[in-house]
């Protein structure tokens, strides 16, 4: 088996933002199931969105990522619940190759969170007043750089600094280059195996 | 995080299964289930490859195709080919991996979480994992039991482990009897409604209390399958004597002695007496009325005979959501929902598809007709469950009322088969979500609600308090 898969710490992300306004976006509005019926994540890029973005027609509708000005984004700035529902990492998987690097917002769903840091997107929460005041800038400026650093957990745009949450396994996970846990677990085989061993139901890898 | 809950079935199953801490503070924790279906697990198989990886545990993993499964003609190659490629994509996977595939030539096909509890992969104590937010159903049982997304299929495929942080347990208790006509799918959507689609982040639910307890597995089911729409990852109910009789006799359950051994470990991983919890809400149950949604989030519901909340009414984060969705539902506040016209009645999905949802559907469905307007389809959640229930005669029940009887799958629920809404068109629907585009198109409106409600609209071509319905023969 190979273990030399190399792990990018990620300490800090900076770029343009794009707001994403609306509290309980879900995973079908993020990438509708039809998008689903793939073998691989390869070009889901294009689907971010897609029944927010297009009508019936195809014709545009208007929507942050379908705006001139937020096609170089690649910090999303949201409100609440973002990514709730269904657990398909095909929703952060379209995000990342749409372009985004990093998400600021009010709160995330956990497995949508979960499945960003497994990708190395770093998550991060502030309080309502403080998105609505970044998703206010980014509309005035959508070219200004947003600088998100992990490690010190602040957001700097413009003139201003504000703090931010970074969850504390995500934080070491993203600055320690520890987030793609494969190898990681994988070399703790002895230990998984005793585990096993302990539980009344398992023996020899199997069920009993 | 602070967390204080000690002694609960949670922090034990937790600590039965920590292989170790991570450097990053999570804890390494062994998967006793592994079930993968075919939307989620290619990536992750690609992946392994990618890295010249084998599956650890193949014995420990179970497989069943669900999402994709045509529930008409389900004869190969199937009729869409994404569908075929994604089948013959999961069973080449499993084929080479040594992994045991509830195909649909096996007779055991379904659901993933229908067929779980069904074959007794589904135990107490256990910790069970799949590429579906819904897995929190097997919660039902004693299990801790979560929903991962791709890259975390990867690694368990890989070690067999998940790196995962622990939550706060949050104990909600629900006293009392449960009225006639109201159901567990009324409890959750009720829960949901009053703890928020968010509410759970950060938690685990542990449902209690008299109404839970004496629900049948079925009904404890589908409360925990919906955690997820509480924004609870996970969601268990205590095991006991309910749930031993239960799985007793099933096809992964040990016999004889071995039963009796086991059932000891299934009592100590109880949640103790005296334990703590970071929170505890209590729901009369005994005040409760069937529950259906008015908007496209499952937190927003309202009793059956109850008005429509006015946005402004509601707390200020929610009146926008509130607002957009009672436009996009084409509602107005101070009505009720009963009334409401139905296009489609949908029975089916991992929430409401097993034998007990279809009995009581068919004594209500039995001496009446599905009203003109609405095409109305029940989806049995495995095959298993669609042979019990032809064999006990409901088939034709639904038949003859002009139901349309499919095979087994995820079908409407989720809209990636053939199966799904036609323009504007609002399905009274026994799932779990009631987003926008959620049953396969953007415009189609969705009205959650327990089974027997939705055989009531099926009939009545509206929205309708099944307590007003009689059931014209006794089944």
């Amino acid at each position: 088996m190979s273990d030399d898969i190399e792990i990018p710490e990620v300490n800090y992300v900076s770029g343009s933002g794009v707001p994403i306004r609306g509290n309980d976006i879900d995973t079908d509005q993020i990438i509708p199931a039809r998008f689903m019926k793939v073998v691989t994540f390869d070009g889901l890029g294009q689907f971010s969105f897609f029944d927010l973005r297009f009508d019936e027609d195809d014709n545009q509708k208007d929507h942050p990522f379908n705006e001139e000005r937020y096609q170089d984004a690649n910090v999303m700035v949201v409100n609440a619940n973002f990514g709730c529902g269904s657990s398909r990492e095909h929703a952060p998987q379209a995000l990342m190759r749409w372009g985004i690097d990093a998400i600021i917002g009010e709160s995330f769903a956990e497995i949508f969170a979960g499945n960003c840091l497994a990708l190395g997107i770093p998550t991060v929460t502030a309080d309502s007043e403080t998105i609505e005041a970044l998703q206010d800038w980014v509309d005035e400026n959508p070219d200004g750089d947003i600088e998100v650093d992990i490690e010190a957990e602040t957001v700097t745009y413009g003139e201003t600094s504000v703090d931010v949450t970074v969850d504390d396994a995500q934080r070491k996970a993203l600055v320690d280059g520890v987030w793609d846990t494969t190898a990681l677990m994988k070399s703790n085989e002895e230990a998984i195996r005793d585990t096993a061993e302990r539980l009344p139901y398992v023996e020899d890898g199997k069920r009993v | 995080m602070v967390r204080v809950s000690q002694g609960t079935l949670y922090d034990k199953v937790w600590e039965n299964h920590k292989v170790t801490e991570l450097p990053t503070g999570q804890d390494q924790l062994f998967v006793g289930l592994h079930l993968i279906h075919e939307v989620t697990s290619p990536q992750a198989f690609g992946m392994l490859r990618e890295r010249e990886l084998e599956v650890a545990y193949p014995e420990l993993t179970h497989a069943t195709v669900d999402h994709i499964v045509p529930t008409s003609d389900q004869s190969r190659p199937y009729g869409d080919d994404s569908a075929e490629e994604m089948m013959a994509e999961l069973e080449e996977n499993v084929r080479d991996a040594g992994i045991d595939f509830s195909d649909p030539t096996t007779g055991d096909q379904g659901i993933v979480h229908v067929i779980g509890p069904e074959q007794g992969l589904t135990q107490p104590g256990t910790t069970i994992v799949c590429g579906d937010s819904h897995t929190s159903t097997h919660g039902a049982f004693g299990a801790l039991a979560f929903g991962i997304g791709t890259s975390q299929i990867r690694d368990v495929l890989a070690t067999g482990t998940i790196a995962m942080e622990k939550q706060k347990v949050r104990k909600i208790e629900v006293t009392g009897e449960l009225p006639d006509g109201v159901e567990a799918k009324d409890v959750i959507l009720e829960i949901i409604r009053r703890l928020g689609t968010e509410g759970g982040v950060g938690y685990v639910y542990e449902y209690a209390g008299e109404a839970i307890e004496n629900l049948d597995m079925e009904g404890r089911m589908s409360i925990c399958n919906m955690s997820i729409e509480g924004g609870a990852r996970a969601g268990y109910v205590n095991p006991d004597e309910t749930t031993y009789e239960w799985l007793e006799g099933r096809d992964e359950i040990p016999e004889g002695e071995a039963f009796e051994e086991r059932t000891e470990y299934w009592e100590s991983i109880r949640s103790d007496e005296d334990a703590e919890y970071d929170d505890v809400v209590t729901i009369d149950g005994s005040e409760l009325e069937p529950v259906v949604t008015w908007g496209t989030t499952p937190g927003q519901g309202v009793g059956v005979t109850e008005p429509i909340p006015e946005p402004e009414s509601l707390p200020e984060e929610k009146r926008d959501t509130a607002r957009r969705a009672q436009e996009h539902m084409r509602v107005e506040p101070g009505d009720t929902m009963e009334g409401y016209d139905i296009d489609v009645a949908f029975l089916g999905s991992c929430t409401n598809a097993r034998l007990p949802d279809l009995r009581r559907a068919a004594r209500i469905v039995e001496g009446r007709e599905v009203h003109d307007d609405v095409r109305a389809m029940v989806v049995p959640g495995s095959q298993r469950v669609q042979r019990a229930a032809e064999e006990e005669g409901l088939k034709e029940t639904f038949e003859e009322a002009g139901f349309d009887w499919r095979n087994a799958g995820c079908s409407m629920c989720l809209g990636m088969n053939e199966d799904q809404l036609e323009g504007d068109e609002a399905c009274a629907s026994s799932s779990n979500r009631n987003f926008v585009g959620r049953q396969g198109s953007k415009d189609g409106r969705t009205v959650l609600m327990n089974p027997r409600m939705v055989v009531a609209a099926a009939v009545n071509g509206e929205v309708t308090d099944v307590r007003d319905l009689k059931e014209v023969t006794s089944a």
